[in-house]
């Protein structure tokens, strides 16, 4: 059983499914993160487990302990810290940060020892005098972290902590965010619909839509092996290419793996397409090549290559070429499910 | 892309009132439309209350307006007199009292009327009743609950064995003043909640379910985190209820018309009482402007707390 664990959890707001039996086991110290489209339903399968919305049906156990009943937010040793901090705003940061402490009626001294030890955990030390109008994003961020952190809590619920940061600042934060829960360890559920952010933190990656999870995997597993199509076109960007095969198959394939045929060797076990480029791309780093593939294709639908700038093959609009993608980079998915079939080849397996 | 140049574009396009019009003068718009305003501010405010200051200065009745000059005699007199010293606690008792108990009651009413409950709709509406219904009104339905004879309140407490005896609610001063005020909380509260509704709608869910989850009882949510938020807003509230409180005449007059043996009067209802029934206009005046320089300084700070509020320090 995991650290944290639903079974089968639904949430209805009238006719709306917002969360439609979901199973997810969370392990100790584990951070996984919720990564999906807006109203996909993540941010309430997290508001279900911090107590703040009541499942329509369905188990919640934190710890070993069923907590979906009668367990207030308070007991289920849950610290939140929400997009837009909600820190008190009348309440200087030291203070903010000492209320989860007051509240379980520690004593003053402690408080104040814990307070200086969060701080200083998070380089806040200077801050604490501060209300929150005073300080700056980052560092108001990081007084909800100190508040989170501060009661060590047996799970941590993070709810898009970054998105109110500058895309400068977020990068960094991501980094310390990740260094600080590997080393205090504290088993962490991330909600955000960036999916860079997803890729970069999380341990496991838990894909939703529609109120349902599509696939759990660490990030090389949901990027790699998408297990139906709405995982390969909402990870990655640009998305995986999906061409329709013989009947009732999607053949689906990265950007970065479709290239100039003579990039690949004779040797290698590619399957070869040809491309007629439309639209070329410019990226600085890399060149984005939008176009159709000629002979396969019945519709009209646009095939993305991504090369990168080390392939400086003159590519122009308008021109079809020779491109391949090696077999081991193709992926299959039932065209009527959706669902992930067999792999091209099964050597890579 | 090329711009074309040889394009040329030379009509105009065909649009409806290509001169400015009334509508796009603001500056005269504005005093246009301020017109209505400012002529009632004048004529219906302004000029009345140059006059209460004239005549409180002077010897003026109801059958004479000369306006004899008398200087700060008529405010000499009413400050001797016992019924206006009188009038002075109890105005101050009555606006204290009923402001306290006001804003306990709105925040309380807040609290309960945020929460989500069936009826809610129900209830509020039937919250915010007495205070649109019209003063007189309610004031009859008041006086036979508080009849000598009738009382339905002494008929209840005795039926629950509560009560020996008999209240007469408007023979006898304290009782007659706990009438009024109860008639007065009773009316303004539902006002007071709904600001404090507003107030508690303003703060972001966000920090009331930080407050859940960081631990904090309901007690502790509602003292530590949304007073203190709600603060600027009470403030107001509460300003307003002592200004509309301290220059209320029509409770009082209504209920006890100052009585028994004029121990209810406030400012008000003594200087509608003095200037008005009496005839002696200027002591009328005198006693209604006496509390003035106090209602200035509120007033100043209420809409000073009112620009917080707005900017949301």
């Amino acid at each position: 059983m995991g650290y944290v664990e639903t079974r089968n959890l639904h949430k209805h707001f009238g006719e709306v499914e917002a969360v439609n039996g979901v199973n997810l086991s969370v392990e100790e110290g584990e951070l996984v993160v919720l990564l999906g489209p807006s109203g996909c339903g993540k941010t309430t399968l997290m508001r279900m487990i911090a107590g703040l919305e009541k499942p329509t049906s369905g188990e919640i156990y934190i710890a070993g302990e069923r907590v979906d009943e009668d367990v207030p937010p308070r007991a289920r040793g849950v610290a939140m810290v929400f997009q837009s901090y909600a820190l008190y705003p009348h309440k200087m940061a030291g203070d903010n940060i000492a209320f989860p402490l007051e509240a379980v009626g520690m004593a003053r001294l402690a408080i104040r020892e814990a307070v200086a030890r969060a701080a200083g955990m998070f380089g806040i030390t200077h801050l604490l005098r501060r209300f929150p109008l005073q300080l700056s994003g980052g560092e108001r961020q990081r007084v909800a972290l100190a508040r989170a952190v501060v009661r060590s809590p047996k799970v941590f619920l993070f709810d898009e902590p970054l998105s109110n940061l500058d895309a400068k600042l977020r990068a960094t934060a991501r980094f310390e965010l990740k260094q600080f829960q590997r080393e205090i360890g504290t088993t962490t559920i991330y909600v955000t619909h960036d999916q860079v952010e997803a890729m970069g933190l999380g341990d496991r990656i838990a894909v939703m839509n529609k109120g349902q999870v599509h696939q759990i995997g660490t990030p090389q597993d949901v990027y790699d092996d998408p297990a139906d199509t709405f995982v390969a076109t909402f990870i990655g960007s640009p998305p995986m290419n999906l061409i329709e095969h013989d009947a009732g198959t999607l053949v689906g394939f990265r950007p970065e793996n479709f290239l100039p045929r003579q990039i690949f060797g004779a040797q290698d076990d590619v399957v070869t397409y040809r491309f007629r480029v439309r639209r070329v791309e410019y990226l600085g780093s890399d060149r984005f090549l939008y176009g159709v593939l000629e002979e396969r294709q019945r519709s009209d639908q646009t095939v993305i290559a991504d090369l990168p700038v080390t392939i400086t093959t003159p590519i122009a609009e308008g021109e079809a070429y020779e491109f391949a993608v090696p077999c081991r980079a193709q992926r299959q998915f039932d065209a009527r499910t959706g669902k992930t079939g067999k792999r091209k080849t099964d050597g890579a397996a | 892309m090329a711009l074309r140049k040889d394009v040329r574009v030379d009509a105009a396009p065909a649009v409806a009132f290509r001169h400015a019009t009334l509508a796009d003068r603001e500056d005269l718009l504005g005093r246009i439309m301020l017109t209505p305003a400012l002529v009632y501010v004048i004529v219906l405010v302004g000029l009345p209350f140059a006059l209460a200051i004239l005549l409180s200065f002077s010897a003026a009745s109801a059958g004479s307006l000369a306006l004899s000059w008398v200087g700060v005699e008529n405010f000499a007199t009413i400050i001797r007199d016992s019924q206006f010293q009188r009038a002075v606690l109890n105005t101050v008792f009555f606006t204290v009292t009923s402001q306290i108990l006001v804003t306990v009651m709105a925040v309380a009413a807040a609290n309960v009327l945020d929460a989500a409950f069936a009826g809610k709709r129900a209830m509020r509406f039937l919250i915010l009743l007495p205070w649109a219904a019209p003063v007189s009104l309610a004031s009859m339905a008041w006086t036979w609950i508080f009849d000598s004879t009738f009382s339905v309140i002494n008929w209840t407490l005795k039926v629950f064995g509560l009560l020996e005896g008999w209240l007469y609610w408007f023979g006898d001063p304290a009782l007659a003043m706990i009438a009024i005020i109860s008639v007065h909380v009773w009316r303004t509260f539902p006002f007071a909640t709904v600001i404090v509704l507003a107030g508690m709608a303003a703060i972001p869910q966000d920090i009331n379910e930080a407050a859940l989850i960081d631990g904090a009882s309901f007690w502790r949510k509602l003292f530590q985190v949304n007073l203190p938020l709600l603060l600027p807003i009470v403030t107001v509230s509460v300003l307003f209820g002592v200004v509309f409180t301290s220059t209320d005449l029509s409770i009082v007059w209504l209920l006890t018309r100052g009585g028994p043996y004029n121990s209810t009067h406030v400012l008000s209802s003594l200087a509608f009482q003095r200037g008005i029934m009496g005839a002696d206009l200027g002591q009328g005046a005198a006693i209604a402007l006496f509390l003035l320089p106090v209602l200035v300084i509120v007033a100043t700070v209420m809409l000073r707390m009112a620009r917080r509020a707005e900017v949301g320090v």
